[in-house]
């Protein structure tokens, strides 16, 4: 980290070359402008093939997709939705708890972008100095997201959630909602790092909670390769989430990264020049070491 | 951050003070989440005061009903075919996110199979509401007597003719224009049990600033109280007199025949039920008898049809007394 | 250019009005303080929408109209006015307006196919002239035409009627009245043997009884709807009957609504006349002394062009047959008796009049009770409904059958009134002989005499005016189309959009290479972009000006502010181009010869320097006020025109003051005799024209006696059938005014109503699958529209009727209207045609 435009996770890059060494994150933007992009041809250019926004959509006229906690939250304050957001929601938790919640966070959400700019700066910049708040808080203020409805203040945290705010505003109009999206882009450069997603986001909580027993994790296949170089805990959004898995052969744990929290981006996977991070499914805890094939591929 | 920290000692009561700072950090927690959430509270009570100019779209209940259901899709908002409604921007005091539409700007043209409710995924828009004409998205109020064209006496009555439930939700109610003593006034009328709110009068009042404005329902309607009723309107409900089991009459007044009273109200002696010995009561034609009437105000309308239904009473008002003026 | 339609500009007057609210002067009066600070001059003018005729006041300050209102004193509206007459401050300053003459061109030349270009006016009347001789030296006077409309000023109308038969010596002129009024015109000579309702707005006060026959009087005639709702409101006994053949506003306060099969009106009126004799309700006396009877030719065809059909089969139509010869006369009429009469209209039972009409029975004879009821005065009113009929004549000769019968015209709150759209269709496209058969002062080009007279005024050597009636508004789009006019000048109307069945004549006669056509006009509407010269008109008080209304009121206004950019008045269009013609240029030699002091001079001089136009200098000019026709030609132009216009119908039944009056008066009604208006024609007493102990004379007709006509129900031209399965009526609504090229400019106006939707019956959108608010596509035999169904709102029709306001340019609903007309009067019918609707 000598300067600001110097390359960064070296040994990755020598290893597998900038693609491969940038291969999920490519993806990953590629998933969520994708998305973005699909929200956006019906206002732009007239091709409705989806309508609406992240906290309900119909896509082809057919398929309904509802954000669960927003559905929660209106089950909460004692409507029950129409079918059709039921299915949605429906449709949405059984995917998510395939696929890991926080996949969402990763893939789809597209404050993501604004907070891994964010990130990314704050590193070039070598911002040090973070302030201090638990990485429960989140569990709090979804606690909070959720009381409200259940005391009469209707769907509340939707009056100030930037996520909503942005992607709504970005499909149907901005307005000031710009002023809230650039707050979390300052709190997460100067005030915190990975403040909003990784602290306070409700709704990153909840898909987290969601995601607990999902199938597609990350493992630490190859640990035993590993060279201690700290790139994966430099570049994960979580870094909290590795240790166990990466290091807890000794104590036993298994290789899968199992915590929640887990946003299952494959940056890990980018980063590691020795190509220890594969995505595999939670209960693959086979090690080349305790696998004599030693062939575990990704 | 905490939880990356590794301890910077290893003391005997690490796990108590570890205890310790576990329920701190908790507290902390709870503290900032609750003043957040009364921030909230607070903010999303005001947000529910919606401004008196902002409507919700057909089938939206009452505002804190509707802010707890809505999801703030957008959905009804594209399948709105004439762009009336818009998702509220944080910066409009209307709950963020959430569809409106200025009567002004874009009115509701009331669609028959009504598509904004029926996208709702929530049924925020109630999906009972299948009529248009049952919606109730606020009510039309002619606020401004002073400016209204027609109160002056012209021919505008832009906000009637553009109407689309025209002579029920507004009708032009007929008074003299005493000044030129030979023009009637056409008074817009709103009434609330057809008008829809749909805005279309509000948009097309041709005035710089409308005179005739759709309010909340709420803001718009007074109330009678319950321990009164409108005797009339009891009675053409029921459609019979409130009382006519009891046998009620009346016995003819006394006027000489050779002079009859013009206009003279006597139930008796005009038809209605009578107590005069001989003449039995007939409480049936009880209805009739209230209002009194002019010889010769019914000699032309044999073999016509009835009157307009939305003349009050079934007849035009007698001109007052404005002979002076002309 | 829709978007340059919305781009209104606002009117200065909120500026005006902010200006002069925070300016107190301190010390001064408040009275003074206002004068001062507000700054607005006004001045007495008349509203330049419907025939109606409201009195208006109208504030000018810094050259700009910034402010009207309705002249409280004005004996018509009283201060009041209708929603359009609310916004006339603003119908000057559509950001639009033309300001300089456009003539097509390309490579710097005039090309039919070229693209406006602005020229100056020397360049246009250069052309203008080119054109127009070539023309005469190529088909005669035969070969020229003009079309204006009942929104000339009186002495633009006179003057371009003088221009055109005497100078040009061509009858080809017609206005857009024709479309509008013709029928009550040929109504009225058929019957009275002279034009104009005899009865005016004071019968309002008077009438037991309404009967609107064809007449939404509610949104066209909004302010005298309101004398007539007051009556309602004031006389319990007052009854309102509403005859349409859809539901609509006037109908809300019908005591008897009758909607009827369209063209059945023919029908129920015979029934109506029938009842009062069966009923023995005939005024015997009035019928005897002052009635006679005629049995009108059958047969006449409906207007269309020779070889449809419709017209090979009739035998009275007028037009020419196998042999060249004309087919009959429709006009023709031979006398009968009253036994005739009533035998001829016996058939006509209330059974067979439900039958035609579909008219409940009782609905019929309560109509038909009072006016046989001697006690129940009743005023009977209509526009185009009865007008725009391919029996137009008919219909109007038939009401007056009706009121004839019972002798109930012509005394207060008795009468038919033929009420007019347009602010001057009577002032002056009727009385100052702008028809194509007409003279000033209902005289006729077919009459020797007539003319004789016409040629004494005019100083012209006898045989100047020619014999031949001229093409109507009708023939000049099909003689266009047929390539049979080589010059044509449009003005003051918008025959693109308001004639019949453009798509098939209007456009493609227009578009003719064979015909260059020159239209003045204040915006560029439909008809100026189809033209080949855009001539930018003054208008309104841009010019000083004079208008007749429905009641036979002249009003007059001066002059309020300048023309903006380079418009002219179309008076000053018509004089600058009469300088451009030698007498030898336009006359016959042989005609010139018994003229000879017209030799070596110009059009001009003979038609308006002819030492009486001229006669009045400009010190008469009211001081203060600008009057450009007077900067431009060194004399009072207008009064010079009137006064000689005003020396046709003085002594003759069609008295007007003297033009100073007219400057200080709220509008006269004519005949003004010994300084006193007449409010009732033909009756003594009222009418000076009647003598003592006449009681009652029809002067019009030699004998005193009116007419009644036996003429029988006939069906519609075209009706609808399998292929197109409903009737297309068109018409207007309140917020605008005809084509809307002025109201359409008014951003309030066009918000109140932006778009003509087709208005249906519910269950006829249901049975073709469309609900309120779907994009349709209406088709006729003659084009396809594009709108949106209405199945709510102001018009209801019945099963089976559509209804399309043609206000609105986007979707010209005359390209579906079929161009039959009443061949009598050659209305079109723009209320009957057959049409379908399909999902767009």
């Amino acid at each position: 980290m000598s300067g600001f435009l110097a390359p960064r996770f070296a040994e990755a890059r020598a290893a597998k070359g900038w693609l491969g060494a940038h291969r999920w994150l490519l993806l990953r933007r590629l998933s969520q402008l994708g998305i973005l992009a699909l929200f956006l041809l019906g206002p732009l250019a007239g091709l409705w093939l989806v309508k609406g926004n992240l906290s309900y959509s119909l896509t082809l006229d057919v398929l309904p997709l509802t954000d669960p906690l927003l559905a929660l939250q209106v089950l909460l304050s004692g409507h029950r939705p129409e079918r059709l957001a039921l299915l949605g929601a429906a449709i949405v938790l059984v995917f998510y708890a395939l696929v890991g919640g926080r996949v969402y966070c990763a893939w789809v959400c597209p404050m993501n972008l604004v907070t891994d700019l964010a990130g990314w700066l704050r590193e070039r910049l070598g911002l040090k100095g973070s302030a201090h708040i638990s990485r429960r808080a989140r569990y709090w203020i979804l606690a909070l997201t959720l009381l409200l409805p259940l005391a009469g203040a209707g769907l509340a945290w939707e009056l100030v959630n930037p996520v909503s705010l942005l992607h709504r505003g970005l499909i149907f109009g901005l307005g000031t909602a710009w002023t809230v999206v650039l707050g979390i882009f300052l709190l997460d450069l100067l005030v915190m790092s990975r403040g909003w997603c990784g602290h306070l986001c409700p709704m990153g909580a909840f898909y987290g909670l969601l995601g607990r027993g999902s199938l597609l994790r990350v493992s630490a296949r190859r640990r035993s390769n590993c060279n201690d170089c700290m790139d994966c805990f430099a570049v994960c959004p979580e870094p909290q989430v590795i240790r166990p898995a990466l290091k807890g052969e000794g104590a036993g744990v298994g290789p899968v990264i199992l915590a929640s929290a887990c946003t299952n981006c494959g940056r890990c996977i980018d980063v590691c020049a020795k190509d220890v991070f594969v995505f595999g499914n939670r209960f693959n805890q086979h090690t080349p070491s305790n696998d004599p094939a030693g062939k575990a591929g990704r | 951050m905490s939880d990356l920290q590794p301890s910077s000692s290893a003391k005997p009561d690490k796990a108590a003070a570890a205890r310790r700072q576990f329920f701190a950090d908790a507290g902390r927690l709870a503290c900032g989440a609750g003043l957040l959430g009364l921030g909230l509270g607070l903010y999303a009570k005001q947000a529910r005061a919606l401004p008196p100019a902002a409507l919700r779209p057909p089938g939206a209940g009452g505002e804190s009903d509707f802010l707890g259901a809505c999801i703030r899709c957008g959905l009804c908002v594209r399948d709105c075919p004439y762009g009336t409604l818009s998702l509220a921007r944080p910066e409009e005091p209307i709950a963020t996110g959430t569809p409106y539409f200025l009567a002004r700007q874009v009115p509701c043209e009331m669609c028959e199979d009504i598509p904004c409710v029926k996208a709702c995924p929530t049924g925020a828009l109630d999906h009972g509401l299948t009529d248009i004409n049952e919606a109730r998205m606020g009510l039309a109020v002619l606020l401004d007597q002073e400016t209204c064209l027609n109160f002056l006496g012209l021919r505008c009555d832009v906000c009637y003719r553009v109407c689309p439930v025209i002579d029920k939700a507004i009708t032009l109610e007929l008074r003299p224009n005493t000044r030129t003593g030979r023009h009637t006034m056409f008074i817009p009328t709103v009434h609330s049990d057809h008008c829809t709110g749909c805005g279309k009068c509000e948009r097309s009042c041709v005035l710089e600033t409308a005179a005739i404005k759709v309010l909340p329902i709420a803001l718009a309607k007074g109330q009678l109280g319950q321990h009164y009723r409108v005797g009339w309107e009891e009675q053409r409900k029921a459609g019979h007199s409130l009382v006519e089991d009891k046998g009620l009459g009346d016995l003819p007044d006394r006027i000489p025949e050779s002079a009859p009273l013009e206009g003279h109200y006597d139930p008796a002696s005009q038809g209605g039920p009578s107590l005069a010995p001989g003449k039995a009561a007939t409480p049936d034609s009880g209805v009739d008898s209230l209002s009194p009437r002019l010889p010769g105000a019914d000699a032309h309308s044999a073999g016509l049809p009835a009157m307009p239904q939305n003349i009050p009473g079934g007849g035009l008002p007698n001109r007052l007394s404005d002979e002076a003026a002309r | 250019m829709s978007l340059t339609r919305r781009d209104f500009i606002k009117s200065s007057a909120v500026a005006a009005a902010a200006n002069a609210a925070g300016m107190a002067v301190p010390g001064v009066s408040e009275a003074l303080a206002q004068q001062k600070n507000d700054g607005i001059r006004w001045d007495k003018g008349t509203c330049r929408f419907c025939g109606t005729g409201c009195g208006v006041l109208i504030g000018t300050k810094d050259g700009r109209v910034v402010a009207t209102q309705g002249d409280p004193e004005a004996p018509v509206n009283r201060g009041l006015n209708c929603i359009k007459g609310y916004f006339l401050s603003k119908i000057m300053y559509g950001k639009d307006r033309l300001t300089q003459p456009l003539l097509r061109m390309k490579n710097g030349q005039y090309d039919k196919n070229g693209e406006f270009t602005p020229i100056s006016w020397d360049q246009a009347y250069d052309i203008m002239a080119d054109k127009c001789k070539a023309a005469l030296k190529a088909g005669g006077p035969r070969n020229i035409a003009m079309y204006g409309s009942g929104q000339w000023t009186i002495w633009e109308g006179y003057a371009a009627a003088k221009l055109w038969k005497a100078g040009f010596r061509s009858n080809n002129l017609d206005p857009n009245a024709r479309h509008c009024m013709a029928s009550a015109v040929t109504g009225f000579m058929r019957t009275f043997g002279i034009d104009e309702p005899m009865g005016c707005y004071d019968d309002m006060e008077h009438a037991d009884a309404f009967a609107l026959w064809g007449s939404n009087m509610a949104e066209m005639h909004p302010i005298l709807w309101s004398r007539i709702t007051d009556r309602r409101l004031n006389a319990k006994h007052v009854k309102i009957h509403v005859l349409s053949t859809f539901s609509h506003r006037s109908c809300e306060l019908a005591d008897n609504e009758l909607i009827f099969k369209p063209q059945s009106d023919l029908a129920i009126l015979n029934y109506i006349a029938n009842y009062i004799i069966q009923n023995g309700a005939v005024n015997q006396e009035f019928v005897k002394n002052h009635v006679k009877f005629k049995k009108g030719v059958t047969d006449i065809g409906y207007g269309l062009r020779p070889n449809h059909p419709l017209e090979q089969a009739a035998g009275n139509n007028g037009y020419p047959g196998p042999d060249g010869k004309p087919k009959g006369d429709p006009n023709k009429a031979t006398d009968i008796s009253f036994e005739e009469f009533k035998a001829f209209v016996a058939e006509y039972t209330l059974d067979k009049a439900h039958e035609i009409s579909g008219v409940p029975k009782e609905n019929l004879e309560a109509l038909a009770k009072i006016y046989a009821d001697p006690k129940t005065k009743v005023m009977s009113l209509w526009t185009m409904g009865f007008n725009q009929h391919t029996r137009g004549t008919w219909v109007n000769n038939m009401i007056y059958n009706v009121h004839l019968l019972v002798g109930k015209i012509s005394e207060p709150g008795n009468g038919p009134f033929s009420l007019t759209g347009q602010p001057s269709a009577c002032g002056t496209a009727r009385e100052v002989g702008t028809f194509a058969h007409r003279l000033p002062a209902d005289m006729m080009v077919a009459n020797p005499k007539h003319r004789e007279i016409a040629e004494k005024v005019w100083k012209l050597p006898a045989g100047t005016i020619p014999d031949w009636i001229g093409l109507h508004a009708v023939a000049q789009s099909r003689a266009l189309k047929d390539g049979k006019l080589g010059f044509f000048w449009s003005t003051t109307t918008n025959n693109m959009q308001a004639g019949p069945n453009i798509n098939g004549e209007i456009y493609p006669g227009w578009r003719n290479p064979a015909v260059f056509v020159v239209h003045s006009d204040v915006y560029p509407t439909v008809s100026a972009l189809a033209a080949d010269l855009i001539l930018p008109s003054a208008m309104w008080t841009e010019k000083e000006g004079a208008y007749g209304n429905a009641e036979r009121r002249t009003q007059f206004w001066r002059q309020q502010v300048k023309p903006q950019g380079q418009a002219r008045s179309d008076l000053l269009q018509y004089a600058e181009f009469a300088k451009r013609f030698k007498m030898e240029e336009v006359w016959p030699a042989e005609l010139l010869d018994k003229a000879p002091e017209y030799k070596g001079k110009t059009l001009y001089d003979m038609l308006y320097a002819n030492g009486e136009v001229n006669k009045f200098p400009v010190s008469e000019q009211m001081k203060g006020f600008e009057n450009e026709e007077g900067k431009a030609l060194g004399f009072y132009l207008q009064k010079g025109l009137f006064e000689e216009y005003a020396a046709f119908g003085r002594g003759h039944g069609h008295d007007l003051a003297a033009f100073d009056v007219y400057h200080k008066a709220r509008g006269l009604r004519w005949p003004v005799v010994d300084n006193k208006e007449t409010l009732w024609r033909f009756r003594e007493g009222y009418d000076p024209y009647v003598k003592a102990g006449e009681k009652v004379r029809f002067y019009g007709h030699p004998d005193g006696k009116a007419v009644i006509f036996a003429l029988p129900y006939q069906p519609a031209a075209e009706q609808p059938d399998n292929d197109y399965d409903l009737w297309l009526c068109t018409g207007r609504v309140l917020e605008h005014w005809h084509t809307g090229s002025m109201t359409r400019r008014v951003p309030e106006l066009y918000k109140a109503m932006p778009d003509a939707w087709i208005y249906m019956h519910p269950e006829d959108a249901k049975k073709r699958g469309l609900q309120r608010g779907d994009t349709v596509k209406v088709q006729t035999r003659r084009g396809e529209i594009s709108t949106r169904v209405e199945t709510r709102g102001r018009n209801k029709p019945p099963l089976g009727l559509v209804f399309v306001p043609f206000f609105d340019e986007h979707r010209l609903v005359n390209k579906l209207t079929l161009d039959a007309t009443c061949p009598i009067s050659k209305e079109t019918d723009f209320k009957k045609c057959a049409c379908k609707v399909v999902k767009a």
